[in-house]
């Protein structure tokens, strides 16, 4: 069987420097899939690149057989790529229940004028779209703050909202950016958890950037280190952090 | 004073609908858009003429005018959005947006000018309704007047429930506060901000066709001046804010049409500007806008 995600020779180019280079990569299906590297390696641009928020200069991106190299981010998104972001960017301004709203968008459809006027149409779809965000929030334990403004939830709440968030547009590939940054070891322990509960009631396909080698180690199948924008070792993971070059990389000589 | 104050105050409260609708226009695309859209008042203008045409040339009744006027409209905001701002979105500078606009502005006048001509035309009346007399005949209501001020807070309260209530005002909301994390999620800014446009244009036609019932001469530069009136109760109320907007257009009516009466008719204008900066010097972002922080 083909993999979920088949990426080859990715490149992009910043100027002079070259951010990524022929960077490979192929996850399968179910599979939880770690991004490791020092930082500036090019991790957050793999993602930046995988969901068309660059294009880039070289290399193909296969999603479930369909090419999405250099597709636009609301095609790759309906192609089924969600993802969340090192610096939180949740609609901070929005309440919980509306941010997952936000990621159910466009499974979901009235008219404007439905909208306006108030028509039966609106009711149904909107109490479709309630239903599904609240048993989302559910999942995350979030139901009971769906009414707060995003803004006032807690850090480690704000980053399990960005996840619901993400897996409401209804993705293939999930892609989790330091899902574990600036969280305190026990937030950690069950973001841990929230991960693989994730993976296993959704389905999911995840690739997730992380520091945390407990995190990684702990939950990862398989990991692909980056170093200066190319890859130095990909493999399982338990191997991957034993290789030599990797510990070179991370601590130095 | 009695009678005649309540009769200017809701001579200004009629006269503030008409900013008011006009400045929802031009604060829904501040909100959305990140973008002063000065061509807005010409926008009115345009459905002005529209509406002039149906009635008095095609003959059709006086509803059909003004829809007529709110689908041109609404179709000249999306095509204004696609052709001279969509391209800029992502320019360098938002200064290019601005003078874009200010060039939409006077396109569209220049066009008018050729087209219709610069003699002031007379506007049909709309609202053949002759409105209501109370206190034995000593205070008369124009129906244009209550129409005018129903029609403002109908709109108002269609506009912020479809804002905060349905999906496409969500997505507005999302796009608003981060664009980039919106595409990301499915929500399609375009789409969007050109339905934004489209919402901010058709108010601007029934602005248009009300403003004119009240006042009935149509020049092609019938817009520009309650276009900047309404951006400066836009900016008066917290430009963005829906609430803002319509309180500051009613103040701002209110003020106009007071200060006609008892200060100077000449200096009615200078008067509306003048409050403007008091407002902005005690309260920078507007009486209901919030305080934005600089992103570091």
């Amino acid at each position: 069987m083909a993999a979920l995600l088949d990426v080859k020779n990715l490149g992009i180019s910043f100027g002079g420097l070259r951010a990524v280079n022929g960077f490979d990569i192929s996850i399968e299906k179910g599979e939880l899939y770690g991004l490791i590297g020092p930082n500036g390696a090019g991790k957050t641009t793999v993602f930046n690149l995988l969901t068309g928020v660059y294009r880039p200069d070289t290399g193909k991106i296969i999603l479930d057989g369909k090419d999405i190299t250099g597709k636009k981010t609301i095609d790759i998104s309906k192609a089924g790529v969600a993802r969340t972001f090192q610096n939180i960017r949740l609609f901070k301004q929005l309440s919980v229940l509306d941010n997952v709203k936000a990621g159910l968008h466009n499974h979901h459809r009235y008219s404007a004028v439905e909208g306006v006027l108030r028509l039966p149409r609106y009711f149904k779809v909107e109490k479709e779209m309630n239903g599904r965000a609240m048993e989302l929030l559910q999942v995350f334990g979030l139901e009971n703050h769906a009414d707060v403004l995003a803004a006032n939830l807690p850090y480690g709440e704000q980053r399990k909202l960005e996840i619901a968030r993400a897996l409401a547009t209804e993705p293939k590939l999930l892609l989790l950016d330091e899902p574990a940054a600036g969280m305190n070891p026990n937030e950690t322990g069950s973001l841990m958890e929230m991960i693989q509960l994730v993976r296993e009631k959704f389905g999911m396909t995840i690739l997730l950037i992380e520091h945390d080698m407990k995190l990684v180690s702990g939950i990862c199948e398989k990991l692909t280190v980056l170093n200066f924008g190319e890859v130095l070792a990909c493999g399982k993971t338990a191997e991957v952090l034993n290789n030599p070059q990797v510990i070179t990389a991370y601590l130095g000589e | 004073m009695g009678m005649s104050f309540i009769s200017y105050l809701i001579n200004g409260l009629s006269l503030g609908s008409v900013y008011a609708i006009i400045a929802l226009g031009y604060t829904m695309v501040y909100g959305i858009a990140k973008m002063l859209n000065f061509a807005h008042g010409d926008v009115i203008m345009i459905g002005a003429y529209t509406a002039l045409i149906a009635i008095t040339q095609s003959g059709l009744p006086p509803v059909a005018g003004v829809l007529a006027a709110v689908v041109v409209c609404t179709a000249l905001g999306v095509v204004i959005e696609g052709v001279a701002y969509r391209p800029l979105r992502n320019a360098s500078s938002s200064l290019a947006v601005l003078i874009t606009a200010i060039g939409v502005s006077y396109l569209l006048q220049n066009i008018a000018l050729l087209v219709f001509g610069p003699n002031a035309q007379t506007f049909p009346s709309v609202i053949k309704w002759d409105g209501v007399s109370l206190a034995d005949g000593k205070l008369n209501i124009s129906g244009v007047t209550i129409v005018t001020i129903g029609a403002c807070i109908l709109i108002m309260i269609l506009l912020m429930t479809f804002v905060q209530k349905s999906k496409q005002g969500q997505a507005m909301r999302a796009v608003s506060e981060d664009r980039g994390a919106a595409q990301l999620m499915g929500i399609n800014v375009n789409g969007t901000i050109a339905l934004t446009f489209a919402i901010g244009s058709a108010l601007a036609a029934i602005a248009g066709v009300l403003l004119c019932s009240a006042y009935p001469t149509l020049t092609p530069y019938t817009g520009a001046m309650p276009g900047i009136k309404a951006f400066v109760a836009a900016v008066f109320g917290g430009i963005g804010s829906i609430p803002g907007a319509f309180i500051g257009g009613l103040l701002l009516g209110i003020i106009e049409i007071l200060g006609r009466a008892y200060i100077s008719s000449q200096m009615a204008d200078a008067i509306v500007f003048a409050v403007l900066i008091v407002v902005l010097l005690v309260k920078p972002a507007g009486l209901l806008g919030k305080k934005i922080q600089e992103k570091v």
